[in-house]
């Protein structure tokens, strides 16, 4: 019996070696989100923070294309003054054209245009970057997730969890470590904990004290300036670029749902009333077996 | 139906001239007035009301997207995402329809399982039952259509697997792949005809769905008992009696429905569909709509591509045969001590069906599709007929009422007059 149990333990363990030697991907820590829940909203100041940071950091080689400036200062974003928007916009040179004699130009942005793209087209950004054009990250916070498991999928459903983007998200960006004993990377590729495969081609994008954050009144800044709180910050503002009307849909939907509750209850009633001119509603069978005699 | 309509006299000179010329008004009284309900339905009876209204949102809401939409490959992706953040409310009418499709079959498989328990499919309902089944094939159509339309990965590699089934059809299946690409790959042709047909076929539903209440207003309504109505005291009219109830359990459905759109918009969708469609680069699992998922297992349990095909498409158009495999006397589960065990075993391997089909087709999840797919038409081909020789039904009850409310009681049901019997008793 001992003999056995050692067996399948050999086995076990036998199947698990090679396994952990190329690295189970982990899961991505659940974090708490301003935005999460039936009442999630921005938190304004972290969206700003996050939009530095993408600006400073990822928006050298990643577009976002769907994004326009005046989405900045739109309600439910960063909310950006429309003054420090069309400052911002025109900070970028835009190409327009052609004009009437039928050359492009270059004009500052106005806050209309959408963020203009690192790369004039996919294979300029690709050749820059190794072969693989770095992805556009409006969508990011969307398009990534990560396998729940059950019975967490269901459980997900009751606790309205939908921020499965922006935890991979932040994993991702704090996922670069050395690569474990045994795991060679390939050149031009980056060992990352969390990315499938632990393979990335982006190099480790953040460090400590890289983005400067506005300071509060006692001079200090208003967030750490460290790669967890670069990645918290930028993931919220990419959640943003991702769904920007979350705020007004969450508020939407709890108007609604409401309406809902209390129209189905007045309905509830008023069929109760027309039903009792037939003596009330009666449901379904008698219990089987039938009671034939009264 | 024509019979119904002798009831309705217009009161005005103007309707007695109209309905003497279309007597459509006699139509519509007959049909949801007049109308004789048993009695006794439960809310699993108010799902065909749910799914009218969810075919009328999701036409309209369809032709509210169909404006902004632009069916092209270089700018669907595109214009989805100038919807959701530019047009106004566009983010609240394209969750609405994606969401609402799968509230749609929510509703049509309760419906359709709601037929099996209640045996709603057997004589004299085989016909409107079929219809419904055509019903159900369209809007699988309609539905993996729909999905292909965003143009994102895996719109585009959902929309590659699947018509790619086709091929395997012998001598003619190349053919059809190429016509319904357009082309040699899934590409521009493949989407501008998807959208072609996503928008023509849910008027085509729309039309098999006339028929199908056409078809119910001839036998009338099944119920709990199964056994039909028998006196005007086991019945009510239609309204104000199942109109109330209909509507009361539309706008229960409508909260279940808003708190997917307003809370979790994209959960029942994927990941990958926010990405743009890239020929180049397969996503790592392509799995389709939930609502497919164990008509996928049983595809991917058989190991031959013409068998798997074979399969899944058996395994829907099975459902036509069931009023003649099930071979008992007794529609209503209620009575049938045995089926009723056979019939939760198969709701149960449907369900772990569907979870199969989520999962990757490798290791024992293969074997467990290949067990789960035995099973499953093991219960058409031998459950459905052996049980009706080998099982003894409970005694049913003489009548609807009898059965709910007791002998004696009795509630004032059909006013006089307007107890017009079903006219087949099947």
């Amino acid at each position: 019996m001992m003999k056995r149990t050692l067996l399948i333990a050999a086995a076990v363990l036998g199947l698990s070696a090679p396994a952990f030697a190329a690295g189970e991907t982990p899961v991505p820590p659940q974090l708490k989100w301003s935005f999460q829940g039936p009442f999630g909203t921005f938190d304004r100041a972290q969206v700003q923070r996050g939009f530095k940071v993408y600006r400073e950091v990822c928006a050298s080689c990643h577009s976002l294309n769907y994004v326009a400036f005046r989405n900045l200062s739109q309600p439910g974003g960063p909310e950006f003054s429309e003054a420090q928007v069309r400052a911002l916009a025109a900070e970028y040179k835009i190409q327009d054209g052609p004009n009437e004699a039928g050359d492009m130009f270059e004009r500052a942005g106005r806050p209309a245009d959408r963020f203009p793209s690192p790369f004039p087209n996919e294979n300029a950004a690709a050749s820059a970057n190794g072969g693989k054009a770095p992805p556009d990250l409006s969508l990011m916070a969307k398009a990534r997730t990560y396998e729940r498991g059950f019975p967490w999928w269901i459980t997900d459903v009751f606790r309205q969890y939908s921020e499965n983007g922006a935890d991979y998200l932040v994993a991702l960006l704090n996922g670069y470590h050395e690569a474990p004993q045994g795991f060679t990377v390939p050149e031009g590729g980056h060992y990352n904990e969390y990315y499938p495969g632990h393979v990335i081609a982006m190099p480790k994008p953040l460090s400590d004290g890289q983005v400067e954050y506005p300071k509060n009144e006692a001079g200090q800044p208003q967030a750490p300036e460290t790669v967890d709180q670069y990645a918290r910050d930028v993931t919220a503002f990419l959640t943003w670029t991702a769904e920007p009307h979350l705020e007004a849909r969450k508020r939407l939907g709890f108007q609604v749902i409401l309406f809902l509750i209390v129209l189905a209850g007045l309905l509830y009633f008023t069929k109760k009333k027309i039903w009792a001119r037939v003596g009330g509603e009666v449901e379904g069978h008698a219990t089987p077996p039938m009671t034939h005699n009264p | 139906m024509s019979q119904h309509s002798t009831t309705y006299v217009p009161k005005s000179a103007f309707g007695q001239w109209f309905e003497s010329r279309l007597p459509i008004a006699g139509l519509i009284h007959s049909s949801f007035i007049a109308f004789p309900v048993p009695r006794n339905l439960t809310y699993f009876w108010t799902f065909g009301a749910i799914l009218a209204f969810m075919l009328v949102a999701q036409i309209v809401t369809g032709v509210f997207l169909a404006m902004y939409y632009t069916p092209n490959a270089g700018m669907a992706f595109q214009s989805v995402e100038h919807i959701m953040r530019d047009v106004q409310y566009g983010w609240l009418i394209r969750y609405l329809h994606a969401n609402g499709a799968s509230m749609f079959f929510v509703a049509v498989y309760i419906h359709i399982f709601r037929n099996f328990y209640y045996g709603s499919y057997k004589a004299p309902r085989e016909v409107l039952y079929i219809l419904g089944v055509i019903i159900f094939l369209l809007m699988m159509a309609t539905a993996f259509m729909g999905y292909v339309l965003p143009w994102g990965q895996m719109s585009f590699w959902g929309a590659t697997v699947i018509t790619n089934l086709f091929s395997a059809i012998p001598l003619v299946g190349e053919t059809i792949v190429s016509y319904l690409w357009g082309g040699y790959s899934v590409g521009n042709p493949t989407l501008n005809r998807f959208f072609s047909l996503h928008y023509l076929l849910p008027f085509m539903i729309a039309g098999v769905v006339a028929l199908h209440i056409w078809a119910l207003h001839v036998p009338g309504q099944n119920n709990p008992t199964g056994i039909p109505i028998k006196s005007g005291k086991d019945a009510v009219p239609f309204t104000p009696y199942a109109t109330i109830k209909d509507i009361f359990a539309v706008v229960v459905f409508l909260i279940f429905f808003a708190y997917w759109v307003f809370y979790m918009p994209n959960y029942l969708g994927h990941a990958d569909n926010y990405i743009p469609a890239n020929p180049a680069v397969t996503p790592a699992h392509i799995v389709p709509e939930w609502y497919f998922l164990p008509f996928y297992a049983i595809l991917r349990a058989i190991p031959d591509k013409l068998g798997g095909v074979i399969a899944m498409g058996a395994a829907i158009v099975i459902w036509c045969f069931m009023p003649w495999l099930d071979t008992s006397k007794v529609r209503s589960t209620a009575y049938r001590p045995l089926y009723k065990q056979f019939f939760w075993v198969f709701v149960g391997v449907c369900l772990v069906l569907g979870w199969l089909g989520s999962r990757p087709a490798e290791g024992w999840y293969v074997i467990a599709s290949q067990i789960c797919t035995v099973y499953y038409f093991a219960h058409f081909l031998i459950v459905l007929p052996v049980l009706g020789f080998v099982e003894r039904p409970l005694p049913l009850p003489n009548s609807i009422l009898e059965s709910v409310m007791g002998v004696q009681k009795g509630g004032a049901g059909m006013p006089a007059g307007a107890n017009a019997e079903p006219q087949s008793k099947g």
